[in-house]
């Protein structure tokens, strides 16, 4: 009855789907190399940055709301709590961010952990539990305008450091780059085979139905913390990766509601609880949000039209219509096109040991 | 696999002021087949409520095997062996009639395609087999039914609690679901406490009946001394035909107009 990790991980995926998430990924590797070919590819390199970072902290939203069904709103906690753990630790005691992010991870863990019990023990669902976690997120950002020790409103920063290597995460945009894409590669494989495992079907028993999966022998709590935990987990991974990349850090935009709701968009847009979604989904929305940065650019160069909050109102607008057309996100109906549906269950027995 | 004997001892439930459940008394042999009858409201799901942990009784106290169980989660009732469906069908609706009964499977074993094989099997058992890449929300009632009949023995029970699987089943689907639950008794000795409003499963399956009204029991013993028993007839409106008796007649609400 043992099976490879790779036929747990593949088993029931049809091979074209494989074949083009190869293709995907070579692509992704080469991405940089090719782009130093194109005009402005800098520029390119920086969306594409933002396409991967997005669809990695989607990914580990997607873990809570796509697969255990508890909605936060509140993941910009996460974010922040282990961008400035990090970045603390390595301005104030020198600890480098490959040490200190083992740190920040357990930092946010904890705080899930406290949101999760607090929330789950007593049973707040829906809307309830996500305004519990915008209350926390809220709450640690007052906290940390008032934290001296790291920059309180005042802001942390990082230096750019003449010796900065990889080491201490410093460095061009390429370090940066595949830094964030060997991160969502992993949470990509890691979100796949949890929901392979007897927790991921625990996850979506739960999210369908607490109280049949209770009856199902689920210990229901144990699994949405589990969700929780590893959700926070990933998420600050994020947050210390977006702390050195951007070199600065305020209570004011590390814990904003704003933040919260830019981790949520990729995964609703691209569909909830796929693991393609967040990838889909983040490269729309930066792509929708540069399109209509262009456009006005070009009205108010080239046309003298000066369009303001043309970018808002056009990205407003074009969100709203897919969600409107495409109501599980654009993934499930894209993977039907392409024919990378599961294989139907009749099939996925064979070759099974 | 064998059946494990329950005692229920006096159990009582109110909501708010009203006596749902009060001062219960019954057993289910190991191996057994019973019912638990009586009109709308009697108290009978609550009953199953109180058995499978969804709440503890306010009195009384419930054993499996003489280990008492009240007040256990509903996941620790259902790890010590009593597999429960809803009588309001919970199917997870977003996932494949499959997945649904694999996940009951993981209650046995943490071994996906191990778990798989065994839904497999129970659906293949009860006639499920072609719908099992379908989404459960796709399903007919009776069908959804019997996904409950699945997920509930996938987890392995020594005690099933079904409450009103029949309802809404065509008689020939009756007949069928009548002879797999016999047949799985006497193929694994499994105990099955049932309620039921359709007599003639009631009838063709269980060796004895306990009739609830109001919360209480007003009457228990063999279908035939059961369905004979002046208060048990009073209590159906004077039916006297003792063939079809409680309710086989209609009157009183269809749990079944479930919307989905
Ligand atoms: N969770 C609850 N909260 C409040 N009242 C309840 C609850 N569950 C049941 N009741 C009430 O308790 C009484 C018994 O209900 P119960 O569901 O046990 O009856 P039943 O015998 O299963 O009836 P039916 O044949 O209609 O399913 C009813 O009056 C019902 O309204
Ligand atoms: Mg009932």
């Amino acid at each position: 009855m043992s099976e490879s990790l790779w036929q747990r991980l593949t088993g029931d995926v049809p091979r074209r789907a494989l074949l083009a998430l190869g293709g995907l990924l070579l692509l992704l590797l080469a991405a940089p190399f090719l782009l130093r070919l194109a005009p402005a590819g800098d520029y390119w390199l920086s969306l594409l940055i933002l396409v991967v970072y997005f669809s990695y902290i989607g990914q580990a939203w997607n873990i809570m709301m796509g697969f255990a069904g508890q909605l936060s709103l509140g993941h910009a906690l996460y974010l922040g709590l282990g961008g400035y753990v990090a970045a603390a630790l390595y301005v104030n005691l020198g600890i480098g961010p490959w040490l200190g992010v083992f740190i920040a991870v357990a930092a946010a863990m904890l705080a899930g952990g406290l949101i999760g019990f607090l929330g789950f023990r007593f049973s707040l669902a829906g809307v309830y539990f996500a305004l519990l976690t915008i209350a926390f997120a809220e709450f640690t950002r007052i906290l940390f305008d008032h934290f001296t020790w790291v920059g309180g409103s005042g802001g942390l920063f990082l230096k750019v450091e003449a010796d900065g290597s990889a080491f201490n995460l410093q460095g061009s945009p390429l370090l940066f780059y595949y830094v964030i894409l060997a991160l969502a590669a992993g949470a990509f494989v890691l979100c796949r085979f949890l929901l392979t495992s007897r927790l991921g079907h625990y996850w979506l028993a739960v999210r369908e139905d607490p109280e049949a999966a209770q009856a199902a022998g689920i210990a229901v709590l144990r699994t949405k913390m589990l969700a929780v935990l590893i959700s926070a987990g990933l998420t600050a991974v994020g947050g210390v990766w977006s702390a050195f990349y951007y070199k600065s850090l305020f209570p004011e935009a590390a814990f904003a509601m704003g933040r919260s709701i830019e981790v949520t968009l990729a995964p609703i847009i691209g569909g909830l609880g796929t693991l393609f979604g967040p990838i889909l989904g983040s490269a729309l929305l930066v792509g929708l949000g540069d399109l209509f940065t262009t456009l006005a650019e070009i009205l108010a160069n080239d046309y003298g039209v000066k369009a303001a909050g043309l970018k808002q109102i056009g990205y407003g607008i074009a969100l709203l219509l897919i969600v409107m057309f495409r109501r599980d996100g654009v993934w499930p109906w894209l993977a039907r096109r392409l024919g990378f549906e599961r294989r139907p269950a009749d099939d996925a027995g064979e070759g099974r040991p | 696999m064998s059946g494990a004997h329950l005692a229920v001892r006096s159990i009582g439930k109110r909501f708010r002021g009203l006596r749902a459940v009060s001062d219960v008394t019954f057993d289910v042999p190991a191996g057994a087949i019973h019912a638990l009858i009586g009109p709308n409201g009697a108290g009978k799901t609550t009953c199953f409520n109180m058995i499978a942990g969804v709440f503890a009784p306010d009195s009384g106290t419930i054993a499996l095997d003489d280990r008492p169980i009240a007040g256990l989660r509903p996941d620790q009732i259902c790890a010590s062996g009593i597999g429960r469906t809803f009588q309001i069908v919970k199917p997870f609706m977003g996932l494949t009639v499959e997945d649904n009964v694999t996940i009951g499977a993981l209650a046995r074993t943490r071994h996906v395609p191990e778990a798989r094989e065994a839904a497999r099997r129970l659906l293949r058992d009860l006639g499920l087999d072609d719908r099992r890449a379908k989404l459960a929300a796709n399903l007919t009632l009776p069908d959804r039914k019997r996904l409950e009949v699945a997920r509930a023995l996938a987890t392995g029970p020594r005690l099933l609690l079904l409450d009103e699987v029949m309802a809404g089943l065509r008689p020939t689907e009756t007949d069928q679901m009548v002879a797999f639950l016999k047949d799985l008794n006497a193929r694994t000795g499994i105990t099955i406490l049932l309620i039921e409003h359709v007599m003639r499963a009631v009838m063709a399956l269980s060796q004895h009946i306990v009739v609830l009204h109001h919360g209480e029991k007003i009457a228990e013993g063999t279908p035939h001394d059961v369905t004979r028993d002046p208060a048990v007839l009073e209590v159906y409106l004077g039916q006297e035909d003792a063939s079809s008796p409680p309710r086989s007649g209609g009157g009183g609400r269809r749990p079944e107009g479930e919307a989905t």
